[in-house]
Protein backbone atom coordinates (compact mmCIF):
# COMPACT_ATOMS: atom_id res chain seq x y z
CA UNK A 1 0.00 0.00 0.00
CA UNK A 2 1.69 3.11 -0.76
CA UNK A 3 0.14 7.18 -0.52
CA UNK A 4 1.13 9.99 -1.94
CA UNK A 5 0.06 13.62 -0.47
CA UNK A 6 -2.37 15.52 -2.64
CA UNK A 7 -2.88 18.68 -0.80
CA UNK A 8 -0.35 19.43 1.90
CA UNK A 9 -2.00 21.87 5.20
CA UNK A 10 -0.41 25.15 3.56
CA UNK A 11 -1.81 24.38 -0.13
CA UNK A 12 -5.33 23.09 1.54
CA UNK A 13 -5.48 26.23 3.54
CA UNK A 14 -4.82 28.24 0.17
CA UNK A 15 -7.74 26.41 -1.36
CA UNK A 16 -9.65 26.72 1.35
CA UNK A 17 -9.73 30.50 1.27
CA UNK A 18 -10.08 30.15 -2.55
CA UNK A 19 -13.53 28.26 -2.44
CA UNK A 20 -14.61 30.77 0.23
CA UNK A 21 -14.39 34.00 -2.26
CA UNK A 22 -15.38 31.98 -5.12
CA UNK A 23 -18.82 31.60 -3.04
CA UNK A 24 -18.24 35.38 -1.92
CA UNK A 25 -17.85 36.47 -5.62
CA UNK A 26 -20.51 34.27 -7.13
CA UNK A 27 -23.92 34.78 -4.35
CA UNK A 28 -24.13 38.11 -4.67
CA UNK A 29 -27.07 37.99 -2.54
CA UNK A 30 -25.48 35.76 0.37
CA UNK A 31 -28.42 36.33 2.71
CA UNK A 32 -30.46 33.93 0.84
CA UNK A 33 -28.21 31.40 0.41
CA UNK A 34 -27.73 28.12 2.79
CA UNK A 35 -24.90 25.49 2.92
CA UNK A 36 -26.10 21.90 3.44
CA UNK A 37 -22.95 19.90 4.43
CA UNK A 38 -22.98 16.47 2.91
CA UNK A 39 -23.06 13.69 5.95
CA UNK A 40 -20.34 12.81 7.24
CA UNK A 41 -17.18 13.73 5.44
CA UNK A 42 -19.03 16.61 3.82
CA UNK A 43 -19.66 18.64 7.46
CA UNK A 44 -15.68 18.78 8.36
CA UNK A 45 -15.21 20.66 4.69
CA UNK A 46 -18.33 22.93 4.98
CA UNK A 47 -17.47 24.10 8.83
CA UNK A 48 -13.90 25.14 7.71
CA UNK A 49 -15.10 27.25 5.29
CA UNK A 50 -18.29 28.44 7.26
CA UNK A 51 -15.27 29.48 9.83
CA UNK A 52 -13.58 31.30 6.81
CA UNK A 53 -16.86 33.24 5.56
CA UNK A 54 -17.42 34.28 9.64
CA UNK A 55 -13.98 35.24 10.83
CA UNK A 56 -12.19 36.63 7.80
CA UNK A 57 -15.15 38.10 5.52
CA UNK A 58 -17.38 38.86 8.10
CA UNK A 59 -20.06 36.64 6.64
CA UNK A 60 -22.69 34.12 8.26
CA UNK A 61 -24.26 31.66 6.09
CA UNK A 62 -26.33 29.16 7.82
CA UNK A 63 -24.92 25.30 7.48
CA UNK A 64 -27.33 22.23 7.78
CA UNK A 65 -26.23 18.68 7.92
CA UNK A 66 -27.60 16.24 5.61
CA UNK A 67 -27.42 12.61 5.55
CA UNK A 68 -28.19 10.44 2.60
CA UNK A 69 -28.28 7.28 3.74
CA UNK A 70 -31.84 6.14 3.09
CA UNK A 71 -32.24 7.88 -0.25
CA UNK A 72 -28.75 6.07 -1.32
CA UNK A 73 -29.42 3.42 -4.70
CA UNK A 74 -26.72 1.09 -3.31
CA UNK A 75 -28.99 -0.18 -0.45
CA UNK A 76 -29.37 -4.05 -0.32
CA UNK A 77 -26.61 -3.99 -2.85
CA UNK A 78 -23.62 -3.69 -1.02
CA UNK A 79 -21.93 -6.17 1.70
CA UNK A 80 -23.36 -4.18 4.43
CA UNK A 81 -25.84 -1.26 4.99
CA UNK A 82 -24.27 2.00 5.37
CA UNK A 83 -24.70 3.31 8.77
CA UNK A 84 -27.34 6.35 8.70
CA UNK A 85 -25.79 10.15 10.35
CA UNK A 86 -28.29 12.33 12.04
CA UNK A 87 -29.61 15.13 9.66
CA UNK A 88 -29.75 18.32 11.27
CA UNK A 89 -30.99 21.62 8.79
CA UNK A 90 -32.12 24.47 11.62
CA UNK A 91 -33.64 26.21 9.03
CA UNK A 92 -36.02 26.44 5.53
CA UNK A 93 -34.71 25.57 2.55
CA UNK A 94 -37.65 26.79 0.38
CA UNK A 95 -36.42 29.34 -2.16
CA UNK A 96 -32.98 29.61 -1.14
CA UNK A 97 -29.61 29.04 -2.78
CA UNK A 98 -28.43 25.64 -1.63
CA UNK A 99 -24.54 25.34 -2.05
CA UNK A 100 -23.99 21.08 -1.65
CA UNK A 101 -20.56 20.45 0.05
CA UNK A 102 -18.77 17.12 -0.19
CA UNK A 103 -15.35 16.63 0.21
CA UNK A 104 -14.74 14.23 -2.13
CA UNK A 105 -16.94 13.81 -5.78
CA UNK A 106 -16.18 10.58 -7.37
CA UNK A 107 -19.30 8.67 -8.84
CA UNK A 108 -21.65 11.02 -8.41
CA UNK A 109 -24.52 8.97 -6.66
CA UNK A 110 -24.06 10.45 -3.48
CA UNK A 111 -24.66 13.63 -4.55
CA UNK A 112 -27.63 12.15 -6.53
CA UNK A 113 -29.28 10.77 -3.34
CA UNK A 114 -28.33 14.27 -1.47
CA UNK A 115 -29.96 16.13 -4.12
CA UNK A 116 -33.25 13.53 -3.52
CA UNK A 117 -32.94 13.61 0.29
CA UNK A 118 -32.50 17.47 0.07
CA UNK A 119 -36.37 17.75 -1.56
CA UNK A 120 -37.81 16.61 0.98
CA UNK A 121 -37.06 19.38 2.71
CA UNK A 122 -38.52 22.12 0.11
CA UNK A 123 -37.77 23.45 -3.35
CA UNK A 124 -34.98 25.69 -3.41
CA UNK A 125 -34.48 28.24 -5.80
CA UNK A 126 -30.98 26.90 -6.90
CA UNK A 127 -28.51 24.39 -6.12
CA UNK A 128 -24.70 23.72 -6.49
CA UNK A 129 -21.98 21.69 -5.59
CA UNK A 130 -18.78 22.66 -3.80
CA UNK A 131 -16.31 19.79 -3.17
CA UNK A 132 -12.53 19.90 -2.29
CA UNK A 133 -11.10 16.96 -4.69
CA UNK A 134 -13.43 15.93 -7.98
CA UNK A 135 -12.04 12.64 -9.54
CA UNK A 136 -11.51 13.04 -12.80
CA UNK A 137 -13.43 10.33 -15.15
CA UNK A 138 -14.68 8.44 -12.76
CA UNK A 139 -18.67 9.42 -13.08
CA UNK A 140 -21.12 7.14 -13.07
CA UNK A 141 -23.98 9.66 -13.51
CA UNK A 142 -24.01 13.23 -15.10
CA UNK A 143 -23.07 15.25 -12.20
CA UNK A 144 -20.35 18.23 -11.97
CA UNK A 145 -19.32 20.38 -9.06
CA UNK A 146 -19.39 24.37 -9.68
CA UNK A 147 -16.66 24.95 -7.07
CA UNK A 148 -13.56 22.47 -7.17
CA UNK A 149 -10.54 22.51 -5.13
CA UNK A 150 -8.46 20.60 -6.94
CA UNK A 151 -9.18 17.69 -9.53
CA UNK A 152 -7.26 14.86 -9.15
CA UNK A 153 -6.89 11.66 -11.84
CA UNK A 154 -7.07 8.53 -9.80
CA UNK A 155 -7.64 4.85 -10.49
CA UNK A 156 -10.48 2.81 -9.49
CA UNK A 157 -7.48 1.08 -6.70
CA UNK A 158 -7.29 3.92 -5.25
CA UNK A 159 -8.89 5.86 -2.60
CA UNK A 160 -8.61 9.57 -1.80
CA UNK A 161 -8.20 10.14 1.99
CA UNK A 162 -8.91 14.04 3.69
CA UNK A 163 -7.93 14.43 7.18
CA UNK A 164 -8.36 16.98 9.67
CA UNK A 165 -7.45 17.68 12.65
CA UNK A 166 -10.42 17.96 14.59
CA UNK A 167 -11.16 14.12 13.85
CA UNK A 168 -7.84 13.22 15.29
CA UNK A 169 -5.92 13.45 11.70
CA UNK A 170 -2.10 14.60 12.22
CA UNK A 171 -2.88 17.48 10.13
CA UNK A 172 -5.45 19.13 7.87
CA UNK A 173 -4.28 17.52 4.57
CA UNK A 174 -5.66 15.04 1.64
CA UNK A 175 -3.67 12.14 0.48
CA UNK A 176 -4.37 9.43 -2.40
CA UNK A 177 -4.07 5.48 -1.21
CA UNK A 178 -3.10 2.87 -3.28
CA UNK A 179 -4.73 -0.06 -1.94
CA UNK B 1 -23.39 3.29 20.50
CA UNK B 2 -23.50 0.04 18.35
CA UNK B 3 -20.83 -1.21 17.27
CA UNK B 4 -22.04 -3.00 14.21
CA UNK B 5 -23.74 -2.05 11.26
CA UNK B 6 -26.02 -5.32 10.54
CA UNK B 7 -28.30 -7.27 12.56
CA UNK B 8 -27.19 -10.44 14.00
CA UNK B 9 -30.75 -12.13 12.96
CA UNK B 10 -33.36 -12.54 9.87
CA UNK B 11 -36.09 -12.41 11.46
CA UNK B 12 -37.57 -10.16 14.79
CA UNK B 13 -39.42 -13.02 16.40
CA UNK B 14 -38.12 -11.75 20.28
CA UNK B 15 -36.51 -9.65 21.87
CA UNK B 16 -35.15 -12.81 23.85
CA UNK B 17 -33.55 -13.75 20.45
CA UNK B 18 -31.62 -10.57 19.77
CA UNK B 19 -28.27 -9.17 21.31
CA UNK B 20 -28.18 -5.46 23.00
CA UNK B 21 -26.23 -4.42 20.12
CA UNK B 22 -28.69 -5.43 17.92
CA UNK B 23 -31.07 -3.48 20.02
CA UNK B 24 -28.50 -0.07 19.80
CA UNK B 25 -28.45 -0.18 16.28
CA UNK B 26 -32.13 -0.06 15.69
CA UNK B 27 -32.42 2.87 18.30
CA UNK B 28 -29.61 4.12 15.96
CA UNK B 29 -31.34 4.27 13.17
CA UNK B 30 -34.67 4.90 15.06
CA UNK B 31 -33.58 8.11 16.04
CA UNK B 32 -32.47 9.15 12.53
CA UNK B 33 -36.17 7.99 11.13
CA UNK B 34 -37.68 9.79 13.69
CA UNK B 35 -36.01 12.64 12.11
CA UNK B 36 -37.22 11.55 8.96
CA UNK B 37 -41.09 11.58 10.05
CA UNK B 38 -40.76 14.65 10.94
CA UNK B 39 -39.57 16.27 7.67
CA UNK B 40 -42.23 18.05 5.24
CA UNK B 41 -41.73 15.03 3.45
CA UNK B 42 -42.00 12.34 5.37
CA UNK B 43 -40.69 8.92 3.17
CA UNK B 44 -37.53 7.80 2.26
CA UNK B 45 -37.40 5.51 -1.02
CA UNK B 46 -35.01 2.50 0.60
CA UNK B 47 -37.77 -0.02 0.32
CA UNK B 48 -39.13 0.81 -2.84
CA UNK B 49 -38.54 -2.34 -4.36
CA UNK B 50 -39.83 -4.76 -1.57
CA UNK B 51 -43.23 -6.11 -0.53
CA UNK B 52 -44.58 -6.21 2.90
CA UNK B 53 -47.59 -8.47 3.84
CA UNK B 54 -49.05 -7.58 7.39
CA UNK B 55 -50.47 -10.56 8.40
CA UNK B 56 -52.92 -10.25 11.20
CA UNK B 57 -54.79 -13.61 12.86
CA UNK B 58 -55.86 -11.47 15.62
CA UNK B 59 -57.28 -8.11 16.02
CA UNK B 60 -55.24 -4.93 16.00
CA UNK B 61 -55.76 -1.55 14.84
CA UNK B 62 -52.96 0.97 16.54
CA UNK B 63 -50.36 -1.81 15.85
CA UNK B 64 -51.03 -3.20 12.39
CA UNK B 65 -51.44 1.12 11.55
CA UNK B 66 -48.03 2.06 12.85
CA UNK B 67 -46.38 -1.11 11.10
CA UNK B 68 -48.20 -0.07 7.69
CA UNK B 69 -47.23 3.63 8.28
CA UNK B 70 -43.84 2.85 8.96
CA UNK B 71 -43.92 0.39 5.98
CA UNK B 72 -45.58 3.48 3.46
CA UNK B 73 -43.14 5.68 4.68
CA UNK B 74 -40.28 3.76 3.56
CA UNK B 75 -41.78 3.43 0.42
CA UNK B 76 -42.83 -0.42 0.11
CA UNK B 77 -45.72 -1.94 -1.32
CA UNK B 78 -48.76 -3.01 1.43
CA UNK B 79 -50.46 -5.89 1.55
CA UNK B 80 -53.10 -6.15 4.17
CA UNK B 81 -54.75 -9.41 5.38
CA UNK B 82 -56.49 -10.20 8.58
CA UNK B 83 -57.92 -13.37 9.88
CA UNK B 84 -62.08 -12.87 9.41
CA UNK B 85 -61.73 -12.27 5.89
CA UNK B 86 -59.75 -15.28 5.14
CA UNK B 87 -59.34 -18.75 4.22
CA UNK B 88 -58.26 -19.00 7.53
CA UNK B 89 -61.56 -19.94 8.54
CA UNK B 90 -62.07 -22.54 5.55
CA UNK B 91 -59.55 -24.18 7.30
CA UNK B 92 -56.04 -23.51 5.58
CA UNK B 93 -52.92 -24.05 7.40
CA UNK B 94 -51.05 -21.51 8.53
CA UNK B 95 -48.02 -22.02 6.41
CA UNK B 96 -50.35 -22.64 3.50
CA UNK B 97 -51.51 -19.49 4.02
CA UNK B 98 -48.24 -17.54 4.56
CA UNK B 99 -46.98 -19.70 1.48
CA UNK B 100 -49.48 -18.60 -0.80
CA UNK B 101 -49.15 -15.03 -0.10
CA UNK B 102 -45.30 -15.26 -0.49
CA UNK B 103 -46.09 -16.77 -3.93
CA UNK B 104 -47.58 -13.36 -4.97
CA UNK B 105 -43.67 -12.34 -4.27
CA UNK B 106 -43.91 -10.73 -0.76
CA UNK B 107 -40.37 -10.03 0.55
CA UNK B 108 -41.15 -9.67 4.59
CA UNK B 109 -44.31 -10.75 6.22
CA UNK B 110 -45.48 -8.85 9.64
CA UNK B 111 -47.69 -11.48 11.61
CA UNK B 112 -50.32 -10.92 14.55
CA UNK B 113 -51.07 -15.16 15.56
CA UNK B 114 -52.68 -15.59 18.90
CA UNK B 115 -50.62 -18.93 19.20
CA UNK B 116 -46.89 -18.36 21.30
CA UNK B 117 -44.87 -19.22 18.67
CA UNK B 118 -46.34 -18.94 15.34
CA UNK B 119 -43.80 -16.26 13.83
CA UNK B 120 -40.89 -19.12 14.92
CA UNK B 121 -42.28 -22.09 13.24
CA UNK B 122 -42.87 -19.75 10.50
CA UNK B 123 -39.44 -17.94 9.91
CA UNK B 124 -38.45 -22.07 9.68
CA UNK B 125 -40.50 -23.37 7.11
CA UNK B 126 -41.00 -20.05 4.67
CA UNK B 127 -38.59 -17.74 2.60
CA UNK B 128 -39.12 -14.54 4.08
CA UNK B 129 -38.09 -12.15 6.95
CA UNK B 130 -40.64 -12.58 9.61
CA UNK B 131 -41.50 -9.42 12.19
CA UNK B 132 -43.86 -10.84 15.33
CA UNK B 133 -45.87 -8.24 15.84
CA UNK B 134 -47.59 -10.18 18.90
CA UNK B 135 -47.49 -14.34 19.34
CA UNK B 136 -50.57 -14.96 22.20
CA UNK B 137 -48.68 -14.21 25.44
CA UNK B 138 -45.58 -14.62 24.60
CA UNK B 139 -43.64 -11.54 22.83
CA UNK B 140 -44.41 -8.17 21.18
CA UNK B 141 -41.00 -7.18 20.32
CA UNK B 142 -41.67 -3.90 18.46
CA UNK B 143 -43.87 -2.51 21.91
CA UNK B 144 -40.51 -3.13 24.00
CA UNK B 145 -38.09 -1.64 22.17
CA UNK B 146 -40.51 1.68 21.47
CA UNK B 147 -40.93 1.31 25.07
CA UNK B 148 -37.49 1.37 25.73
CA UNK B 149 -36.87 3.80 23.10
CA UNK B 150 -38.89 6.30 24.80
CA UNK B 151 -37.72 5.74 28.26
CA UNK B 152 -34.03 6.15 27.01
CA UNK B 153 -34.81 9.60 24.74
CA UNK B 154 -36.57 10.45 28.19
CA UNK B 155 -34.07 9.62 30.81
CA UNK B 156 -30.49 9.40 28.49
CA UNK B 157 -30.06 6.20 29.66
CA UNK B 158 -31.55 3.19 30.64
CA UNK B 159 -28.57 1.22 32.57
CA UNK B 160 -29.76 1.21 36.41
CA UNK B 161 -32.94 2.66 36.34
CA UNK B 162 -35.80 1.46 37.64
CA UNK B 163 -38.33 0.60 35.95
CA UNK B 164 -41.86 -1.06 37.11
CA UNK B 165 -44.35 -2.89 34.79
CA UNK B 166 -47.81 -2.83 36.44
CA UNK B 167 -50.69 -4.96 35.77
CA UNK B 168 -51.72 -8.19 33.60
CA UNK B 169 -48.53 -9.43 33.49
CA UNK B 170 -49.76 -12.96 33.35
CA UNK B 171 -51.59 -12.23 29.91
CA UNK B 172 -49.49 -9.70 28.48
CA UNK B 173 -46.70 -10.27 26.22
CA UNK B 174 -45.76 -6.63 26.40
CA UNK B 175 -44.69 -7.55 29.56
CA UNK B 176 -42.34 -10.14 28.57
CA UNK B 177 -41.03 -8.96 25.71
CA UNK B 178 -39.99 -5.51 28.05
CA UNK B 179 -38.50 -7.56 31.07
CA UNK B 180 -36.52 -8.88 28.36
CA UNK B 181 -35.36 -5.76 26.52
CA UNK B 182 -34.88 -3.96 29.72
CA UNK B 183 -32.71 -6.27 31.62
CA UNK B 184 -30.40 -5.92 28.59
CA UNK B 185 -30.06 -2.74 28.81
CA UNK B 186 -29.02 -3.32 32.17
CA UNK B 187 -32.52 -1.63 33.92
CA UNK B 188 -33.70 -3.22 37.45
CA UNK B 189 -37.40 -4.45 37.08
CA UNK B 190 -40.02 -4.86 39.27
CA UNK B 191 -43.89 -6.07 38.13
CA UNK B 192 -46.95 -4.96 40.29
CA UNK B 193 -50.24 -6.75 40.14
CA UNK B 194 -52.76 -9.06 41.56
CA UNK B 195 -51.02 -12.22 42.57
CA UNK B 196 -53.39 -14.14 40.26
CA UNK B 197 -51.76 -11.72 37.21
CA UNK B 198 -48.49 -12.72 38.39
CA UNK B 199 -46.91 -15.78 36.69
CA UNK B 200 -45.59 -17.99 39.49
CA UNK B 201 -41.92 -18.29 38.03
CA UNK B 202 -41.38 -14.84 37.04
CA UNK B 203 -38.58 -14.08 39.19
CA UNK B 204 -36.46 -16.37 36.87
CA UNK B 205 -36.07 -13.59 34.46
CA UNK B 206 -34.02 -11.46 36.80
CA UNK B 207 -37.44 -9.23 38.19
CA UNK B 208 -38.35 -8.42 41.62
CA UNK B 209 -42.40 -9.00 42.51
CA UNK B 210 -44.34 -6.09 44.52
CA UNK B 211 -48.05 -6.66 45.39
CA UNK B 212 -47.99 -3.34 46.99
CA UNK B 213 -48.59 -0.75 44.84
CA UNK B 214 -47.61 2.17 46.71
CA UNK B 215 -44.30 0.62 47.70
CA UNK B 216 -43.90 -0.30 44.12
CA UNK B 217 -44.52 3.01 42.90
CA UNK B 218 -41.73 4.85 45.49
CA UNK B 219 -39.44 2.05 44.38
CA UNK B 220 -39.56 3.11 40.54
CA UNK B 221 -38.31 5.85 38.13
CA UNK B 222 -40.54 4.69 35.04
CA UNK B 223 -43.85 2.93 35.73
CA UNK B 224 -45.46 1.58 32.61
CA UNK B 225 -48.46 0.56 33.13
CA UNK B 226 -50.53 -2.28 31.27
CA UNK B 227 -53.94 -2.58 30.01
CA UNK B 228 -56.26 -4.65 31.69
CA UNK B 229 -57.53 -6.80 28.98
CA UNK B 230 -61.06 -6.70 29.74
CA UNK B 231 -61.51 -9.89 26.69
CA UNK B 232 -59.77 -11.93 29.08
CA UNK B 233 -61.46 -11.26 32.16
CA UNK B 234 -63.83 -13.87 32.38
CA UNK B 235 -61.77 -16.69 34.12
CA UNK B 236 -62.15 -13.93 37.29
CA UNK B 237 -58.54 -13.58 37.80
CA UNK B 238 -60.25 -10.06 39.50
CA UNK B 239 -63.26 -9.96 41.39
CA UNK B 240 -64.35 -6.88 40.07
CA UNK B 241 -62.25 -3.87 37.68
CA UNK B 242 -63.47 -1.26 40.63
CA UNK B 243 -61.42 -3.35 43.23
CA UNK B 244 -58.25 -4.12 40.72
CA UNK B 245 -58.80 0.25 39.90
CA UNK B 246 -58.65 1.07 43.51
CA UNK B 247 -55.36 -1.22 44.62
CA UNK B 248 -53.82 -1.19 41.13
CA UNK B 249 -55.46 2.05 39.20
CA UNK B 250 -52.60 4.75 39.40
CA UNK B 251 -54.36 8.12 40.07
CA UNK B 252 -53.01 11.30 40.60
CA UNK B 253 -53.83 11.30 44.32
CA UNK B 254 -51.78 8.43 44.42
CA UNK B 255 -48.37 9.80 42.90
CA UNK B 256 -49.00 12.73 45.28
CA UNK B 257 -47.87 11.31 48.08
CA UNK B 258 -44.59 10.27 46.42
CA UNK B 259 -41.47 12.73 47.11
CA UNK B 260 -40.35 12.85 43.03
CA UNK B 261 -42.28 12.45 39.79
CA UNK B 262 -42.22 9.28 37.85
CA UNK B 263 -42.73 8.99 34.10
CA UNK B 264 -45.85 7.04 33.24
CA UNK B 265 -45.83 5.09 29.99
CA UNK B 266 -48.89 2.81 28.99
CA UNK B 267 -49.34 0.90 25.64
CA UNK B 268 -53.05 2.01 24.91
CA UNK B 269 -56.03 1.32 24.29
CA UNK B 270 -56.04 2.77 27.77
CA UNK B 271 -59.01 2.22 29.78
CA UNK B 272 -59.84 5.59 31.44
CA UNK B 273 -60.23 5.26 35.35
CA UNK B 274 -59.15 1.54 35.49
CA UNK B 275 -55.77 1.19 35.15
CA UNK B 276 -54.88 4.97 34.77
CA UNK B 277 -56.68 7.77 35.58
CA UNK B 278 -57.23 10.34 33.34
CA UNK B 279 -55.54 13.55 35.07
CA UNK B 280 -52.31 10.96 35.30
CA UNK B 281 -52.68 9.57 31.43
CA UNK B 282 -52.62 13.25 29.82
CA UNK B 283 -49.85 15.04 32.69
CA UNK B 284 -46.68 16.39 31.53
CA UNK B 285 -44.77 13.11 32.99
CA UNK B 286 -46.76 10.75 30.55
CA UNK B 287 -45.00 10.17 27.47
CA UNK B 288 -47.87 7.88 26.09
CA UNK B 289 -48.44 9.86 22.74
CA UNK B 290 -44.48 9.96 22.24
CA UNK B 291 -44.91 6.12 22.95
CA UNK B 292 -47.03 6.11 19.86
CA UNK B 293 -44.58 8.56 17.64
CA UNK B 294 -41.69 6.71 18.02
CA UNK B 295 -43.32 3.33 17.55
CA UNK B 296 -43.84 3.96 14.18
CA UNK B 297 -40.09 5.17 13.53
CA UNK B 298 -38.68 1.98 15.43
CA UNK B 299 -40.88 -0.33 13.05
CA UNK B 300 -39.09 1.72 9.97
CA UNK B 301 -35.74 0.71 11.72
CA UNK B 302 -36.31 -2.57 12.47
CA UNK B 303 -37.85 -3.40 8.50
CA UNK B 304 -34.80 -1.38 7.39
CA UNK B 305 -32.44 -3.06 9.24
CA UNK B 306 -33.86 -6.91 8.44
CA UNK B 307 -34.48 -5.43 4.45
CA UNK B 308 -30.69 -4.35 4.34
CA UNK B 309 -29.90 -8.20 5.02
CA UNK B 310 -31.74 -9.20 1.53
CA UNK B 311 -28.97 -8.72 -0.71
CA UNK B 312 -30.08 -8.43 -4.22
CA UNK B 313 -27.47 -10.62 -5.94
CA UNK B 314 -27.82 -13.58 -3.72
CA UNK B 315 -31.50 -13.47 -4.41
Amino acid sequence: MSERLILAEEQLNITLRRLSQQLIETYSNIEDTVILALQPRGTYLAQHIVKILREEFDIKIPLGLLDTTFHRDDFRRRESPKKASFTDIPFQIEGKSVILIDDVLYTGRSVRAALDAMITFGRPKKVDLLVLIDRNYSRHLPIEAKFVGKKVNTGNNQTVVVQWIEIGDASNSVKLVDE
Amino acid sequence: MSNMDNLSVDHLLGIKYITEDDIHLIFETASQFKEVINRPIKKVPSLRDLTIANIFFENSTRTRLSFELAEKRLSADVVNFSASSSSVSKGESLIDTVNNILAMKVDMVVMRHPGPGAPHLLSRHVKANIVNAGDGTHEHPTQALLDCFSIKEKHGSIQGLKVLILGDILHSRVALSNIFALKKLGAEVSVCGPNTLIPRHIRELGVQVELDLEKALRWCDVANILRIQLERQDEKFIPSLREYSRYFGVNAEKLSKLDKEITIMHPGPINRGVELSSDVADSDHSIILDQVENGVAIRMAVLYLLASKKNIESQ
